[in-house]
């Protein structure tokens, strides 16, 4: 593990709300236009801060779901039960609106196009999020490097980005594979249980290939998945972990 | 220069003790999980902590030996810089006042810590004195598990949470300072959550 990134200071900017999807009904993606955006990497994510009249302010950070695209930024949110800001963000904000963001921010849970070693990405919930971003890169840049999504959802009407995702299974070179934790719906021929062992020894490439490991997700979800990964041979630094979703939020 | 967010009013403050949440942090009650990679599992008879000074000289100690040293017991408010904050963990463990009785620390002013996953953080020798930090094998009065950095982290409660490296496993003394992971990736050299140092520039 290391990494030299360019150090520059990151300035508070003022985006505008473009664009609202409802994405499930407890998960909604907003597109920001933010005058000044630098531009980031798949994976990275940003800080979103939010200010009461009284001036009160809270933070929280988001992984953008979508590859570089001059000003635009689109963030997906899910809803934390009891949470702060996220609820905000699901019932208040429409398009117009101004929010306070800066980033990007990580440079380490990323990935490029670029014709590198083959790609294993493994989202839990809305953890699918920064893989996104990365499978969407990979398809609009034309790269043709291997990369298999595995995403586990409680229900076929919990998974975030689903019709894209049915789409995207078609593309050469791109694998998309869904996993129903709770609820397997008449006809559903993809997977029904947790992600395990059996699994992944079913859908990952061996160690030799090379392949790059990124797992998003609640704690439960990566710990388990990562662990999986190395039980199975894949050396631990080239399995990148995230966790999503964090309490409160 | 921040404007009021439409319809935003806020809302934890009032479950909040004042003064104890540094700002952009909320108090959360649980223990979020974050790492780069996977949990590794280190055995607590293959398990050994070294300390290299200056000259490169080193001393380590296996986890009997350093389990004989002398613990402290503290409560500390934790804050990570994804903006939770935890009040009043408590921690057992070896001060590095103890770890280090008789090191020669020589022109040391910079720890790097070193964890068994390769990760690294820089942390000020001033910050690690006076009882501000231990290297932690005790949490909530148990043993510490894997996923929070057992068998022993590196805890330093008033800098932003990624300066106490888990699964630590090496201190080495620097004479000149030197970035660790995170640090290197845009976060703040130093990381202190009452100044909001988040990122480099802060």
């Amino acid at each position: 593990m290391a990494g030299a990134e360019i150090q520059r200071r990151l300035n508070w900017l003022v985006a505008v709300v473009v664009g609202v999807v409802e994405e499930t009904p407890s998960v909604r993606s907003l597109t920001l236009s933010c005058p000044g955006w630098p531009g980031h990497r798949p994976g990275q994510h940003i800080d979103l801060r939010l200010t009461a009249p009284d001036g009160y302010q809270a933070q929280r950070s988001y992984s953008i779901a979508t590859p570089s695209e001059g000003e635009l930024v689109t963030i997906t949110v899910e809803r934390i039960f009891e949470g702060e800001v996220s609820p905000f963000l699901l019932d208040v904000v429409a398009p117009g609106d101004r929010l306070e963001l800066r980033g990007p921010i990580g440079g380490y849970f990323v990935w490029d196009p670029g014709e590198g070693p083959p790609v294993f990405l493994a989202g839990g919930g809305s953890g699918v999020v920064p893989l996104m971003a990365m499978l969407r890169a990979r398809i609009s840049s034309g790269d043709g490097t291997p990369m298999h999504l595995l995403v586990s959802a409680r229900s076929r009407d919990d998974i975030v980005y689903r019709e894209e995702l049915e789409t995207l299974s078609h593309h050469d070179g791109v694998v998309v594979t869904l996993t129903l934790t709770r609820s397997r719906p008449e006809g559903w021929t993809g997977y029904d249980r947790r992600v395990d062992g059996a699994m992944l020894r079913d859908l990952v490439m061996s160690p030799d290939s090379g392949l790059v490991s990124y797992v998003c997700g609640p704690t439960g979800f990566t710990e388990s998945v990562a662990g999986l990964l190395v039980a199975l041979g894949h050396p631990p630094h080239r399995v990148l972990t995230e966790r999503f979703g964090p309490t409160g939020g | 220069m921040s404007f009021i967010t439409r319809g935003f009013e806020g809302r934890r403050r009032s479950r909040e003790p004042s003064g104890r949440i540094p700002p952009g942090q909320y108090a959360t009650l649980d223990f979020p999980v974050l790492s780069a990679g996977p949990t590794p599992r280190i055995s607590r008879e293959e398990w050994r902590l070294t300390l290299a000074d200056t000259t490169g000289a080193e001393r380590s100690w296996s986890w009997e030996e350093f389990t004989a040293l002398p613990v402290t017991d503290i409560t500390v408010d934790i804050h990570c810089v994804t903006k939770w904050t935890k009040l009043d963990t408590t921690w057992g463990g070896v001060t590095l006042e103890d770890l280090l009785a008789g090191v020669e620390l020589g022109e040391a002013t910079v720890v790097l810590a070193h964890s068994y996953d390769g990760y690294t953080t820089n942390v000020p020798l001033a910050d690690l004195s006076g009882g501000r930090a231990m290297v932690a094998h005790t949490y909530a009065g148990e043993p510490l598990e894997p996923e929070h950095g057992g068998p022993a982290r590196l805890l330093v409660p008033h800098l932003y949470f990624w300066k106490s490296a888990k699964w630590v496993n090496r201190l080495e003394m620097l004479t000149h300072d030197r970035p660790g992971f995170w640090e290197s990736y845009g976060y703040h050299n130093y990381g202190d959550p009452w100044r909001e140092q988040r990122y480099s520039g802060d």
